[in-house]
């Protein structure tokens, strides 16, 4: 075969040389075996372009092939090989487009933020046989300076957590990459500790008997008790205080996600720089059971779009995955999401928008020391501990009408003044005397329905998944939601966990899963 | 291709120290220079070659099964004998040494036997464990903490005992007075501040933690968070400049000219 593929070369050596050089010359040399061959030992077709570049004893070859064979035989292998080289064509060209996304990829995961990535590696990790699916995450900024995911204060707490059985300690034994030291996502285990008012009070005993079934180690506390073990905390105005003791804290989300994304490229994930810009997809029309029509759409192809740039690839794709985050309402609606009358199930969008929260750092050298948990207040201010030398992280959720306007991450100040600072002060009077250090805004993907996930697939766009929504809670259920939805691809069904209350119909059935506890 | 006779050492060094303790350490690091260039050639091949790698991963795995198969939870003995001696057996075929109320210490010998006569005390609980050098991970730690009556246990060079694991020591709380982490390359002061539940807690030793960030400061954190604990290791003067003394040295010992 690669004597074949020799003679074809020889044969066409000349014409293809000077097809080369009306494009310019330099093309053809940039062709180097490298670049998308990389790791491939089993690659005809890129010693066959290497031959033909670097063989300097051509001419005298190919002016004698010329001279036989017939000419109809001969014009349409030239047709063959023009059709070949125009971009789409079935032959890579020969230049480097290492940064394209390739051409057909199983499954396209659209975002690389934790999600997206946990999704890709749990694909790889479920999937048989080994190597089976092609998977392709498409990220628009490698720096992730807009991701929630990097901007996020690194909370994990039982109350959302879905079951022990994908536990994020597990997760750096799961992430170890042969030659690379062990993964270490800096994990605090100090607890959360929510306080409540004489309102929240009830609430919070029954939320705290549904934890305690599932499993989790979450102990309440009267204000004598939280006095005597936190005496840094002011209680008045404290009816009842909750505190998680086991596996609850906060961790660096940005080291659990260069350790994804390493162990995911060691196991074969394919990154794409690029954005998503359109959806190929088609139609069918078919009956439910009970006689009504509908128009089931099915995505053939992935417009994506390469950055700084008007190039884009088509790449063919069986299934896509929307985990975008704050921009999923977006991509829901370029692949046709809500696009009919409202009250329909055609008409109901994605309810994912983009929130702005802002996050502050300060420094209070009075402050309390080792053993602080990360404390929410009854009034839904919170902080936390940062590193050993007296820092404070904090926030507060807005309230619906003081919403800030999502277009930029700038920093409002004056919220820290007016609505951080003093229920924190009052909570904790060391807190009187503090200088902010530095402040940062990042995105909720908020729901604006009922706050929680949406997983699954859409019922309408029937090979779209949905891993989105988590409302400021997306990167303590990350590897519980990515293996989900690895099992819904690879199965058809959920198998560890059931995630079917998070299923995107209940936006047009009414079904609200509601959150309270969202901070 | 190259040499043949390169050491193949299959398994990433870090595994293979961590599994020997603490002196492993020191050893490692002395055959760093020959081990380098053995790995370095697997690397290439492991980048090149997808069986190679393959080869590999499937050698990490086999390290982390052979971890999790000596963690795993011995239920017939606890519900036949109860908690304590499940607690106790499963110390005892970790290599560790246990120490029941008013009894002897126990331990396994070189070979790893040890005598089942401990089965017989029913409901005699056991006061000190001493799992150093064991591979004790987050899950193994299941069958400590049923140990209801722990008055002192000695995790020292443990090669699996990290932040998680001390997060999961406060049903301890009321027993527990002397805790010994010395040499666990795992643990930060991330895991140190979750020992405030301890509040029983009399003598901590947190000697040579490598991982902890600033030992000094940590130790002057640790003893603020437990005021009545004596926390042994970690001198708050290390890495400070010594100042004056350095200078008076230097003119005691003129350069010879």
């Amino acid at each position: 075969m690669l004597r074949r593929a020799l003679q074809l070369g020889l044969g066409r050596g000349l014409l293809g040389r000077r097809l080369g050089t009306h494009r310019g010359g330099s093309t053809l040399g940039k062709v180097e075996g490298s670049g998308g061959y990389r790791g491939s030992w089993v690659a005809p077709v890129s010693s066959y372009v290497t031959f033909r570049t670097r063989d300097p004893a051509h001419d005298g070859k190919t002016v004698g092939r010329l001279g036989e064979g017939d000419q109809n035989g001969k014009m349409s292998e030239i047709k063959k090989k023009i059709q070949s080289v125009l971009p789409g064509g079935a032959w890579n060209p020969p230049y480097d487009t290492s940064y394209l996304p390739p051409e057909h990829s199983d499954v396209v995961i659209v975002g690389g933020g934790v999600i997206g990535l946990s999704v890709a590696y749990w694909l790889k990790r479920l999937e048989k046989p080994r190597g089976a699916i092609r998977v392709l995450v498409v990220e628009r900024d490698h720096t992730y300076s807009q991701a929630s995911t990097a901007l996020s204060v690194g909370g994990i707490r039982q109350q959302f957590s879905v079951p022990e059985n994908i536990q994020l300690s597990l997760f750096s034994e799961y992430l170890a990459v042969v030659d690379d030291p062990p993964l270490d996502i800096q994990f605090n285990p100090s607890g959360y500790l929510l306080l409540a008012s004489e309102k929240g009070a009830a609430v919070m005993e029954s939320n705290v008997k549904v934890q305690r079934q599932e499993g989790a180690k979450v102990c309440l506390m009267s204000p004598e008790q939280l006095r005597n073990k936190f005496p840094w905390i002011n209680t008045e105005g404290v009816a009842l205080a909750s505190y998680g003791m086991e596996y609850e804290g906060w961790f660096d989300p940005w080291c659990l996600l260069q350790g994804l994304r390493r162990k995911v490229q060691s196991m074969g994930v394919l990154f794409c720089h690029g954005e998503v810009t359109r959806f190929v997809s088609s139609s069918s029309h078919t009956e439910t059971t009970s006689g009504e029509e509908v128009t089931l759409k099915r995505i053939h192809e992935v417009h994506v779009k390469i950055d700084r740039s008007l190039e884009y690839q088509p790449v063919e794709c069986a299934l896509v995955i929307n985990a975008a985050g704050a921009w999923s309402g977006q991509i829901a609606e370029l692949a046709g999401v809500g696009k009919g009358p409202p009250g329909t199930l055609q008409g109901t969008k994605l309810p994912v928008e983009r929130r702005k929260r802002y996050v502050y750092l300060w420094h209070c050298p009075q402050g309390p020391g080792l053993e602080t948990p990360f404390v929410v207040d009854a009034s839904g201010a919170y902080f936390r501990r940062e590193g050993l030398g007296n820092n404070y992280l904090g926030g507060c959720s807005p309230t619906e009408e003081e919403e800030p306007d999502p277009g930029n991450l700038e920093v409002d100040h004056d919220f820290f003044q007016d609505k951080v600072w003093p229920p924190l002060a009052q909570r904790v009077p060391a807190f009187e005397t503090l200088k902010v250090r530095s402040a940062w805004a990042g995105y909720y993907d908020y729901n604006t329905f009922d706050q929680n996930g949406v997983v699954g697939p859409h019922p309408l766009v029937v090979n779209m998944y949905f891993a989105t929504g988590f409302s400021g809670h997306g990167l303590q259920q990350a590897p519980a939601v990515g293996r989900a939805v690895a099992e819904m691809v690879l199965d058809g069904h959920f198998q560890t966990i059931n995630l079917n209350p998070f299923h995107f119909s209940r936006f047009y059935l009414g079904e609200k899963v509601q959150e309270h506890n969202i901070i | 291709m190259a040499a043949p006779r390169a050491p193949l050492h299959l398994v990433m060094p870090v595994w293979n120290r961590g599994t020997r303790g603490i002196r492993g350490l020191s050893r490692a690091v002395a055959l760093e220079g020959s081990q380098k260039k053995g790995r370095s050639l697997l690397q290439f091949l492991a980048d090149r070659f997808y069986d190679v790698q393959a080869l590999r991963e499937y050698l990490l795995q086999k390290q982390v099964l052979k971890v999790h198969q000596k963690n795993r939870p011995f239920t017939y003995i606890k519900e036949r004998f109860g908690p304590h001696a499940a607690g106790a057996y499963f110390i005892l075929k970790q290599g560790g040494a246990v120490k029941f109320q008013g009894k002897e210490w126990i331990r396994s010998d070189a070979h790893g036997h040890f005598s089942l006569d401990f089965l017989k005390f029913q409901a005699v609980p056991v006061e000190a464990v001493n799992a150093s050098g064991c591979a004790i991970n987050y899950q193994g730690l299941d069958s400590l903490l049923a140990l209801k009556e722990l008055r002192s246990l000695w995790l020292q060079r443990c090669p699996h005992v990290d932040d998680w694991c001390l997060g999961r020591l406060h049903p301890l709380a009321n027993s527990l007075q002397e805790l010994s982490l010395a040499g666990c390359p795992r643990i930060s002061e991330r895991g140190l501040a979750s020992l405030h539940h301890l509040q029983n807690l009399r003598r901590l030793d947190i000697s040579d933690l490598h991982a902890v960030s600033n030992p000094g400061l940590t130790r002057i954190l640790v003893e603020e968070m437990l005021p009545s604990c004596q926390v042994l290791g970690a001198d708050w003067a290390q890495g400070l400049p010594s100042g004056p003394d350095e200078q008076s040295q230097d003119k005691a010992s003129p350069i010879p000219a």
